[in-house]
């Protein structure tokens, strides 16, 4: 059966390729600390579940260890001259649309076929699945089409890597951080705070605390997510559900939207916001963010009127 | 109450611009031993979770296609194509891009577009074409505001759409938390309400790229009285 196992030995194969190439050759400088930092997700892809949970810590110490301290760069050199993309350009035209979308349609016809096929594929990551397979089959009719080496194409990737530099694993690191805060009680802690801001009696006040509690929460964990269960225990059910009658669906719904467009506002929302500047190569790694608030802040007000006046009626 | 002095340490290490991963290590700690945590516990709790979380890193392996594509010439074409469209705007192509997003994700097609496999190598470059089309040359900060705007565009239409899908993991979480209150509803319930806000999230961004454009076609004069 196909596993996200075997994913993860694609995606060690992927990381520990882009390292061996940061060790050097012959038209490009050695660059130790991208090598480290790429091997050793190369070994966390492959070897995670062999090293134990304090194996696996100190492999997150080793990373932070290089990233930290300024260990990675770019790769200046490399790069595909411009007349021979133009070239390419004129070449092939649509066709590289073509072949770019093929990782799109895959990763869609897998999901909606490959559940029907619990037998060959692991039902529940059926998405990560055929995004890999749609990279191997995109690679492959490029090495037909356009008879683009293998060497190529991972080349290429590892400058893109090398450009994403550490934020590649910024929102693994904070997923990882939320299990940590939730092991601490973090949660319980700000339910109460908020509990306690709410002026007494105030229908409006309560709607007012839930949407901005789940819209900081978010700012401060990434990702609604985190928020969402404590913004209910604290705010949701006991007020706005319990107390004053509202439609659990509607306060819900919407207060979780509420949530995301705090995600637009918040650096820690790293996958979102500060890795697209990062691949994006923006001169301000905070500018998806700077370019989002202002639809944020007046989308956070229509989520806190829709409450107000679709729950209670 | 001391356990929130590991968000005392992401704030201020975020403002005062340390490495971000630098920063999260460091309130781990903090959060851990304020919550009685011994060391040898944090390190093995974050390993657990960073080891369970690798799932959230393979999307990097589009990388080499991206890469390979571009090689050959992926960002010229899409900027040509763009060139040789009359009337492509910035805000016309990244509203048409938003309506797109919004309605792939309402069918629960979250992962077909996204940051890495089509905003860099598609939508970033034909917006900067049609941006140069409209400005005549294209300064710095203009350049860099219409990509920004991309990457905005992508996660504004992700966010606002991916809701009204019935089995997306935030409904499924609505439903599990509300479960837990013996509040019993169905994903549909849910996902219905996400649509007011989606249609608001069209608006108020769409506004916003048609004042791009506004911006844009006024620097070039020759773009005035066009919408």
């Amino acid at each position: 059966m196909i596993t996200l196992q075997w994913v993860y030995i694609l995606a060690g194969a992927a990381f520990a390729a882009f390292a061996i190439l940061n060790l050097g050759g012959k038209d490009r400088p050695r660059r130790m600390g991208n090598a480290l930092f790429w091997g050793l997700i190369a070994i966390s892809m492959w070897f995670g579940n062999m090293l134990g949970d304090f194996g696996n810590g100190l492999l997150v110490l080793a990373l932070v260890g290089v990233a930290g301290f300024g260990r990675l760069s770019r790769d200046p050199t490399g790069e595909v001259p411009q007349q021979q993309r133009q070239d390419g350009a004129a070449r092939f035209g649509n066709g590289l649309f073509v072949i770019a979308l093929i990782i799109p349609a895959t990763a869609l016809a897998g999901t909606l076929l490959f559940k029907h096929l619990p037998d060959l594929f692991e039902t529940k990551q059926v998405t990560l699945i055929s995004l890999a397979l749609g990279v191997l089959i995109a690679l492959a009719v490029g090495a037909v089409w356009l008879k683009a080496t293998p060497q190529l194409a991972v080349r290429q990737g590892q400058r893109l890597m090398d450009s994403v530099g550490w934020a590649a694993i910024l929102p693994q690191m904070l997923a990882s951080l939320g299990a940590v805060f939730a092991l601490a009680g973090v949660g319980d802690v700000v339910g109460d705070i908020v509990q306690q801001a709410i002026p007494d009696g105030s229908r409006f006040g309560a709607v007012l605390a839930f949407a901005l509690g789940m819209t900081l929460f978010t700012m401060i964990m990434g990702n609604a997510f985190a928020a969402f269960p404590v913004m209910t225990a604290a705010v949701g059910v006991p007020l706005l559900i319990n107390n004053y009658g509202g439609d659990p669906a509607i306060v819900c719904a919407i207060g979780m939207l509420a949530g995301f467009c705090g995600t637009l506002m918040t650096p820690m929302a790293a996958n979102f916001n500060l890795v697209p500047a990062a691949l994006l190569e923006l001169k301000d790694e905070n500018a998806v963010v700077k370019a989002q608030i202002a639809t944020a802040i007046p989308l956070l007000i229509v989520n806190i009127l829709l409450i107000n006046f679709l729950a209670f009626r | 109450m001391w356990v929130l002095l590991g968000i005392a340490v992401i704030v201020a290490g975020f403002m005062l611009r340390f490495n971000p991963l630098l920063v999260i290590i460091v309130s781990a700690g903090v959060t851990g031993i304020a919550a009685g945590l011994d060391v040898h516990a944090i390190v093995s709790a974050f390993g657990k979770a960073f080891n369970d979380a690798r799932y959230v890193t393979i999307v990097w392996i589009v990388l080499p296609v991206v890469g390979m594509l571009e090689g050959f010439g992926l960002q010229e074409r899409a900027r040509s194509l763009i060139s040789g469209l009359k009337g492509a705007t910035v805000g016309r192509l990244l509203a048409g891009y938003l309506l797109l997003r919004q309605a792939t994700a309402a069918l629960g097609l979250t992962s077909i577009a996204g940051h890495p496999q089509t905003v860099r190598p598609l939508v970033a470059p034909m917006a900067e074409a049609a941006a140069t089309q409209q400005a005549g040359v294209l300064s710095d900060d203009d350049r860099e505001t219409v990509k920004a705007y991309s990457a905005a565009t992508d996660n504004v239409g992700l966010f606002f759409g991916e809701d009204i899908f019935l089995a997306i993991g935030s409904i499924l979480l609505m439903k599990a938390t509300l479960e837990q209150y013996g509040i019993i509803l169905e994903p549909f319930a849910l996902s219905v309400w996400a649509i007011p806000t989606a249609i608001a999230a069209f608006l108020i961004h769409g506004f916003r790229l048609w004042l791009l454009d506004r911006r844009l076609n006024r620097k070039s004069g020759a773009g005035e009285g066009q919408p």
